[in-house]
C-alpha cells in the first residue's frame, strides 16, 4: 500500500489549523476551523486513494487500478456538499447570536460555573430544624373549646440571625431562601468572558 | 399467593380514584384486601402444615407456586409458604388491615395526597407479603426494594415538611446501601449454589459452608446480614429508624414497628437454619444484636418524645429479636419467632395509641401531656396492656415470648464452647430487658400520668371507631398470653428445622420446648423477677438516671455520622463538579482533544511498529501536488494569523481552492468542480452572512492559553498524520472500489465512475445526505426568518421604483453625499431592464456593467447546469455539481439585482424545492419496488430521437434530477435568509445598517491584493473604534465584496 506524505503532511497541517481556531471563543474562527477540519479529513479520505491515477472515467481497455480510486472520491464528494450545508447553518447560528447578544464568542456558561461555585452547604440536608412533637402543629381546638397552640412552634419564633451551615454560619435569611425552588447561592454576572 | 399479590397492587394501582369518590371512608375497602387475604391465610394453615391430604402432593410443610418470568436468567415467581412465612403474613396481613382501618380515622377528607397514600401503604402490604413468600433470591430482593421505596414515600408523606423529607432520604439512603450489599451478597449465594431458589439453597446449604465454596458463602452471608442490619436498624445503623418517625403514626406502627423492619429478622430466620455455622454469623448477630439492644434501651430513656421512646423501644427489641432468631437453635427459633409475634402485637398497638394521643392533644411531648389517662381511660388500658406485654408482664403475649427467649439464653449460656461469651450474652439481656421494662414504665407514666406542675392536657374524645384498631390488637395480646398453644403449635415446625432433621413437626417439639404460661420454677423465672425489681427500681429513681443520662458527654451519635459522610459526599462533589464543569467550551474542548491524541499517540509509541513501506512525498504521477500544497498550508496559517474577519474567511477559501487543485491533480476531476463551486457559494454565504459584524476579529484568548492551543493543535495534527500512515500502512485486503468501474459501465450504465456510484452502487449514501441538506437548509431558514419560511417576497411590480437599500441620512455636503447624488443623477436616465428588478434597487446600489454581465450569462449558466446534471453519468458533472452551478446562477441574479430579482428568478419557494427534490429522489427508489424490482433497481432506456439520434437513459438519472432540485433549494434558502432577510432586517433598521455597512465592509472591499502580511494589530487597532461612517470614503454596500469574488 503507498502513503502519500504531501497528502498526508497537508492534511496535518490542515488539522493542528483548524484545531487552533475551534480552541477559540470567536465563534466565526471556530466556524473556519470547522472548515479547515473539513477540508483536512476530505485529503485523508482522498489519500487512502493512493497514486494518483486516471480520472475515473470508464474506459474498456483501462486496468481497474490504473484509475484512481473512485470510492473515496464519492465519499468526499458527499463530506464536500454536506460541509456546505452544515456551514451555512453554522453561519445562520452566527448571525441569530449576533442579533440576539450582539456577541460573536462563545459565552461561558452561567450555570455551569454557579454550580461550580455552589458551596456545599443545601439547607435541605444540612439546616438545623426545630425538633418537631407532633404531627398536628397547628393550633387546634381542645375539649374545653379552647386554642391549643403547639409551643415547639412559637418557642421558635424569634429567628435566630444566623443558621449553623456545615462548618460555619450563614444568615438566616438566606437559609430561607436556600429552601425556594431555583434559589441562587450568588450571583455572577452575566458578562462571563474572559478568566 | 400471587394472586394475593396480585390483588393487593391491582387495587392500590386504582386507590387513587376510590379516594377521589369516598375520601377517607375508602381505607376501609382498602383494609378490606389485607382483611380478605387474613382470612384466606388462615384457611391455609392446613395445607401449610401438612394436615390437609389433598395437599400433600406438595410435600408436607409447604405449598408452592411457581410462574416463569425469564427463564433465560433462570429467574422465576417462585412462591413458597411454609410455617415461617405463615406466620409472618400472619403479622403483615393482620396489622396491615388493622392499620389501615386506624387511618380511615386518622386521616381528615381535607388532607392532600390521600389517595397516594393509601395506594402506597396497601402497595406496601402486598411487597412485605411478598417478601415473606419469595422463595427466589431475586425476586426477594425485588421485593425488599419495592419495601424500601415504598416506606421512602410514605416517610415523606409530608412532603411540605422538610424534616419528614430528610428523614426519608436517609431512611433510602441507608436502606438502599445495605440493599446493594445484600444484593452482592445474594448473587454470590446464588452463583455458589448454582441455583436462586432459596428452598433449594437452604437444602444444600450444609455442603456449601462446609465445601469449597465456603469463603464465597461466608463472605455472601456477611453481604446479606448487612442488608438484614441496615433494614432492621441495627447498630451502626439505627439511627434511621428514630429519624423516619417523621412518617404519619400509622406508618410508623406498620412499617417500622411491625413489618418492614422486621425484614432484616425474618432474612435472619430465613438463613438461620443453614447458615449459622459460617464464621461471622454468630458475632454479627450476637455483637450488633446486644449492643443495639442496649443502646436502643439506654436512649428510650432519654427520649421526652412519647413516639421517640417507642422508637428507640423499637431499635432495642429489633436488637434483642436478631440475637434470638439468629442464635441458630430449636428452642431459640421457637422463642424468637413467639416474640417476633408478640412484638408485633404490643408494638404496633403502642404507635396506634400515640398516633390517637398526638391527634387528639396536638402534642406527644411527656412535658407537656399531663391527665390524659383521666381524659380517656380506655385508651389508658389498651396502652397499658401493650407496655406492659413489652415489659414482659405475666399473663400477655411478650411474658410468654420472654420467658422462651431467656430459657434459651440460659441453655446457650450453659452450653459449652462459646467460653464466657454464652454468659455475657444473657448478662446483657437481662441488662437490656431492665431497660425494656424501664422505659415502657416511663412510657406509660410519660403519657398518662398527672404530672405536679403541668396543666391537665386538653384531650378531644376519641371514637370508639378509632380505638378499634389498638383494642383488637391488645385483646389479642391477652388472648395470646393466656392461650399460647396455637402459636406453639404454628412455630414448631420451623423450630424443628434446627435440630437437623428433617421438618418434620412430631419429633421437633422435644427439641424446642413450648410455649407455655407457666413452666415451673426456672432459672428464666428468676431472671424476669430479677428483671422487674431492677426496672422498677429505675423508674422510680427516674430523676436518678435522668441526672446520670445527661451527665455523659453525647459524642457518641451514629446519626452525626451519617451527617458527616453525606457531607463529606457532598462537598468532594461539589469540589470534583467545580473542578470538571467549569462552563468554558475551551475547557471542555480541550480536555476532549487531548485525550483524543494523547491516546492514540501513546498507543502508537508503545506497539513501536515501523514505519510501513511505500512511503513517497513526490506522487510520479503528479508532482505538482507539493506546490499545491504548499498554497494550501499557507493559506491556513494565514487563516489563523488573520485578524480580520473576511480576510480570514478569504485565508479559508485559498485552503479550499488548493484543495479543489489537489483533486484535480489527483485525478479526481468530480471533486474539483464541486469544490470550486461550493468555495464560491460559501464565499457568498460569508458575506452576506457576516455583513452586519464587526470588522475585527478580536483574538480573546491570552498567551497561556494560545501556548496550549498550539500544543494541543500540532500534536493532534501530528497524530492524525501518523494515525493515518500506520492505517494505510496496515491495509492488506484488495479495495473493493477495483470492482467499480465494471459495476458502473455494465450494472449502472455509465462511464463516470464516481457518479454512478454516487446514484447508484452507494445511492442510500446520497438518499441519506439529501434529507441532511434539506433539514440543514431548513434550520438556516428558521434561524433567520422567526416568523414562517420567508416565502412571502412580494412580486417585484408592487414594489416602488428604487427604493431597495436607499442610503438615508447622509449629508449632502460631504463626499459622500456628493457620490450618492451622482449616482441618483445616472439612476434617472432612462433604460431599458436589463434585469426585470433592477429597477426597484436604490440608484446608489445599481452597476450597470453587473446587471449587463448578469442578463448575459444567467441562461448559459442554467443551461450549463442542466448539461451537468444529464451528461454527469458519462463526463464529470452531476446532479451535485449541476445544482451548484444553477444555485451560483441564481446567486448572480440577486446580487445584481436584489432580493425582488430573486423572488422574479424563482417563482417557486425553496421549501417546495427541497420538496419537490426530496419527492423525485425518493420516487426513483420506490418505482422500481412497483415495477417488480428492487428499491432504487436502475434501469437503461435506449430511445432514438430526432435531431439527438441515439439516446441511452438511465432511470439512476432521475434520482441525480431530484439531487439537483435538493441542492438548488439549499442554496435559494441560504440566499433567502442570510441574503434577502438581513437585507430586510438592515432596511427595517436604518441606524444599524448604516453602522454595519461601515464598520463591515469597507474594511474588506479591496483586501484581496493581499496586504494581509502588514495587518498588525497595530494598524488595526483604530479601525476598530471608528463608529462614525463619514471617515471611511463611500460606503460600499456589502454586495460589492461577494461580486468581485463571484
Amino acid at each position: 500500500m503507498s502513503v502519500n506524505l504531501t497528502l498526508l503532511t497537508v492534511m496535518g497541517a490542515l488539522y493542528a489549523c483548524g484545531i487552533y481556531l475551534i480552541l477559540e471563543r470567536s465563534l466565526t474562527r471556530v466556524l473556519l476551523g470547522l472548515m479547515l477540519l473539513a477540508n483536512a479529513t476530505n485529503l485523508l479520505i482522498l489519500a487512502t486513494g493512493g497514486y494518483a491515477g486516471l480520472a475515473p472515467f470508464f474506459s474498456k481497455d483501462t486496468d481497474p487500478g490504473a484509475y484512481n480510486d473512485p470510492l473515496p472520491q464519492a465519499l468526499i464528494l458527499t463530506s464536500i456538499v454536506i460541509s456546505f450545508a452544515v456551514t451555512a447553518f453554522m453561519l445562520g447560528i452566527i448571525y441569530r447570536t449576533w442579533v440576539l447578544a450582539r456577541q460573536d464568542e462563545i459565552q461561558d456558561d452561567v450555570e455551569d460555573r454557579r454550580v461550580a461555585a455552589t458551596p456545599s452547604f443545601d439547607a435541605e440536608d444540612d439546616a438545623v430544624i426545630p425538633v418537631e412533637t407532633s404531627e398536628f402543629p397547628l393550633t387546634m381546638l381542645g375539649s374545653d373549646g379552647a386554642a391549643v397552640s403547639d409551643s415547639s412552634a412559637a418557642e421558635a419564633a424569634p429567628a435566630p440571625a444566623a443558621v449553623p451551615a456545615g462548618g460555619g454560619t450563614i444568615s438566616a435569611e438566606d437559609a430561607a431562601r436556600e429552601e425556594k425552588p431555583g434559589s441562587a447561592n450568588l450571583d455572577i454576572n452575566t458578562e462571563g468572558g474572559g478568566k | 399467593m400471587i394472586t394475593v399479590l396480585a390483588v393487593h397492587f391491582a387495587v392500590a394501582a386504582v386507590a387513587p380514584l376510590i379516594f377521589r369518590k369516598f375520601g377517607r371512608s375508602s381505607f376501609y375497602a382498602l383494609a378490606a384486601v389485607p382483611a380478605g387475604s387474613f382470612v384466606w391465610l388462615l384457611l391455609q394453615h392446613g395445607a401449610v402444615y401438612g394436615t390437609a391430604p389433598q395437599h400433600a402432593a406438595g410435600g408436607p410443610g409447604q405449598a408452592t407456586e411457581v410462574i416463569p418470568w425469564i427463564p433465560g436468567l433462570g429467574m422465576e415467581f417462585a412462591f413458597r409458604m411454609d410455617a415461617l412465612a405463615w406466620v409472618m403474613s400472619l403479622l403483615v396481613l393482620g396489622v396491615g388491615a388493622l392499620v389501615l382501618v386506624y387511618c380511615a380515622r386518622y386521616f381528615k377528607n381535607k388532607d392532600s395526597y390521600l389517595g397516594g397514600f393509601g395506594a402506597q401503604l396497601l402497595a406496601f402490604a402486598g411487597a412485605m407479603f411478598g417478601l415473606v413468600t419469595a422463595d427466589d433470591l431475586l425476586l426477594l430482593f425485588i421485593f425488599w426494594e419495592l419495601t424500601t421505596v415504598l416506606s421512602y414515600l410514605l416517610i415523606g408523606y409530608a412532603r411540605t415538611r422538610l424534616a419528614a423529607r430528610r428523614s426519608a432520604l436517609q431512611a433510602l439512603m441507608v436502606t438502599t446501601a445495605g440493599g446493594l450489599a445484600m444484593l452482592v451478597g445474594l448473587i454470590m449465594l446464588g452463583a455458589s449454589a448454582g441455583t436462586y431458589r432459596i428452598s433449594a439453597i437452604l437444602e444444600q446449604a450444609p455442603g456449601l459452608v462446609g465445601g469449597q465454596t465456603a469463603g464465597a458463602v461466608g463472605a455472601a452471608v456477611v453481604l446479606i446480614l448487612i442488608g438484614a442490619v441496615t433494614k432492621s436498624a441495627l447498630v451502626p445503623f439505627h439511627f434511621w429508624l428514630p429519624g423516619a418517625m417523621a412518617a404519619p403514626t400509622p406508618v410508623s406502627a406498620y412499617l417500622h414497628a411491625a413489618a418492614m423492619v422486621k425484614a432484616g429478622v425474618y432474612i435472619v430466620a430465613r438463613l438461620a437454619p443453614g447458615f449459622t455455622d459460617t464464621a461471622c454469623w454468630l458475632p454479627m448477630v450476637l455483637g450488633l444484636g446486644l449492643a443495639t439492644m442496649l443502646v436502643g434501651g439506654y436512649r428510650a430513656l432519654r427520649q421526652t418524645d412519647i413516639k421517640l421512646i417507642l422508637a428507640y423501644g423499637t431499635v432495642s427489641q429489633l436488637g434483642f429479636l436478631t440475637m434470638v432468631v439468629g442464635l441458630g437453635k430449636p428452642d431459640a427459633a421457637l422463642a424468637g419467632l413467639a416474640l417476633l409475634l408478640a412484638h408485633g402485637l404490643f408494638k404496633a398497638t403502642l404507635f396506634l395509641v400515640v398516633g390517637i394521643i398526638d391527634h387528639q392533644s396536638g402534642t406527644r411531648d411527656i412535658r407537656k401531656l399531663s391527665g390524659v389517662f383521666r381524659s380517656s381511660r380506655a385508651l389508658a388500658v389498651v396502652a397499658a396492656i401493650g407496655a406492659a406485654s413489652m415489659a414482659g408482664v405475666p399473663l400477655l403475649g411478650g411474658f410468654v415470648a420472654k420467658e422462651s427467649v431467656l430459657e434459651a439464653f440460659v441453655h446457650f449460656a450453659g452450653e459449652p464452647g462459646y467460653g464466657p461469651w454464652g454468659a455475657v450474652v444473657l448478662a446483657g439481656v437481662v441488662l437490656g430487658s431492665v431497660l425494656t421494662f424501664a422505659y415502657s414504665a416511663r412510657f406509660l407514666w410519660g403519657a398518662f400520668a398527672e404530672k405536679p406542675g403541668v396543666d391537665r392536657t386538653p384531650f378531644k374524645a376519641i371514637k370508639p371507631s378509632f380505638l378499634a384498631a389498638p383494642a383488637v390488637l391488645s385483646f389479642l395480646t391477652i388472648v395470646y398470653g393466656l392461650w399460647p398453644a396455637p402459636v406453639d403449635s404454628w412455630i414448631q415446625p420451623y423450630a424443628a428445622l434446627f435440630t437437623g432433621g428433617t421438618a418434620d413437626a412430631g419429633t421437633g417439639g422435644g427439641a424446642a420446648g413450648h410455649l407455655a404460661l407457666w413452666h415451673g420454677l426456672t432459672p428464666a423465672l428468676g431472671l424476669t423477677a430479677v428483671t422487674f425489681a431492677l426496672g422498677l427500681a429505675m423508674f422510680y429513681a427516674r430523676g436518678l438516671v435522668d441526672r446520670a443520662q445527661s451527665a455523659v458527654p453525647g459524642w457518641i451519635d451514629a446519626d452525626r455520622g451519617y451527617q458527616l459522610t453525606i457531607g463529606a459526599l457532598d462537598d468532594a462533589a461539589v469540589w470534583i463538579t467545580g473542578r470538571t464543569q467549569r462552563g468554558s467550551l475551551y475547557f471542555y474542548l480541550a480536555v476532549i482533544l487531548t485525550v483524543a491524541f494523547v491516546l492514540p499517540l501513546t498507543a502508537l509509541i508503545a506497539a513501536g511498529k515501523p514505519l510501513p513501506e511505500g512511503l513517497y512525498f513526490i506522487d510520479p504521477n503528479s508532482p505538482l501536488q507539493i506546490v499545491a500544497g504548499a498554497g494550501i498550508v499557507i493559506g491556513a496559517l494565514a487563516a489563523v494569523r488573520a485578524n480580520k474577519r473576511f480576510l480570514a474567511v478569504l485565508m479559508v477559501s485559498v485552503t479550499g481552492y488548493g484543495i479543489a487543485l489537489m483533486f484535480a491533480l489527483q485525478g479526481a476531476p468530480d471533486l474539483a468542480l464541486t469544490q470550486m463551486l461550493v468555495e464560491t457559494i460559501i464565499l457568498v454565504a460569508f458575506v452576506l452572512a457576516m455583513r452586519s459584524l464587526p470588522a475585527e476579529l478580536r483574538d480573546r484568548t491570552g498567551g497561556k492559553y494560545r501556548v496550549v492551543r498550539v500544543i494541543i493543535g500540532l500534536a493532534f495534527g501530528a497524530t492524525m498524520v501518523f494515525a493515518a500512515i500506520h492505517a494505510m500502512g496496515a491495509r492488506v485486503a484488495t479495495p473493493v472500489s477495483l470492482e467499480f468501474p465494471k459495476l458502473a459501465y455494465e450494472g449502472g450504465g455509465g462511464l463516470n465512475i464516481v457518479n454512478v456510484t454516487l446514484v447508484d452502487i452507494r445511492v442510500w449514501d446520497t438518499f441519506g445526505e439529501i434529507s441532511v441538506l434539506a433539514l440543514a437548509a431548513t434550520g438556516v431558514a428558521s434561524l433567520i426568518f422567526i416568523r414562517g419560511r420567508g416565502d412571502g417576497i412580494r412580486a417585484s411590480a408592487t414594489v416602488a421604483e428604487g427604493t431597495v437599500g436607499r442610503r438615508r441620512g447622509v449629508d449632502k455636503s460631504s463626499r459622500d453625499g456628493a457620490a450618492l447624488a451622482l449616482s441618483r443623477k445616472f439612476a434617472a436616465a432612462s433604460r431599458d431592464a436589463w434585469l426585470v428588478a433592477g429597477r426597484t434597487m436604490a440608484p446608489e446600489r445599481r452597476s450597470i456593467i453587473f446587471e449587463v454581465v448578469t442578463r448575459l450569462i444567467f441562461h448559459s449558466m442554467i443551461i450549463f447546469s442542466l448539461y451537468l446534471l444529464l451528461a454527469g453519468h458519462n463526463l464529470p458533472g452531476g446532479g451535485f455539481a449541476g445544482g451548484l452551478m444553477a444555485g451560483l446562477a441564481l446567486t448572480l441574479r440577486y446580487l445584481a439585482g436584489g432580493r425582488y430579482e430573486l423572488r422574479e428568478a424563482t417563482p417557486i419557494s425553496a421549501g417546495t424545492l427541497l420538496g419537490i427534490g426530496l419527492a423525485t429522489a425518493a420516487a426513483s427508489g420506490v418505482a422500481p419496488l412497483l415495477l417488480g424490482g428492487q428499491v432504487f433497481q436502475s434501469a437503461i432506456v435506449e430511445v432514438w430521437l430526432p435531431v439527438f439520434g441515439d439516446i441511452k437513459f438511465v432511470t439512476s438519472t432521475i434520482f441525480d434530477t431530484g439531487v439537483y432540485i435538493v441542492v438548488i433549494g439549499l442554496v435559494l434558502d441560504v440566499l433567502r435568509s442570510l441574503g434577502a432577510e438581513i437585507d430586510e432586517h438592515f432596511e427595517e433598521q436604518p441606524g444599524q445598517s448604516a453602522e454595519g455597512q461601515s464598520a463591515g465592509p469597507p474594511a474588506e472591499a479591496e483586501p484581496s491584493a493581499g496586504p494581509q502580511s502588514e495587518a498588525e494589530p497595530s494598524e488595526t487597532q483604530p479601525a476598530e473604534d471608528s463608529p462614525s461612517a463619514g471617515d471611511r470614503g463611500p460606503g460600499v454596500p456589502a454586495e460589492t465584496t461577494a461580486r468581485g469574488q463571484a
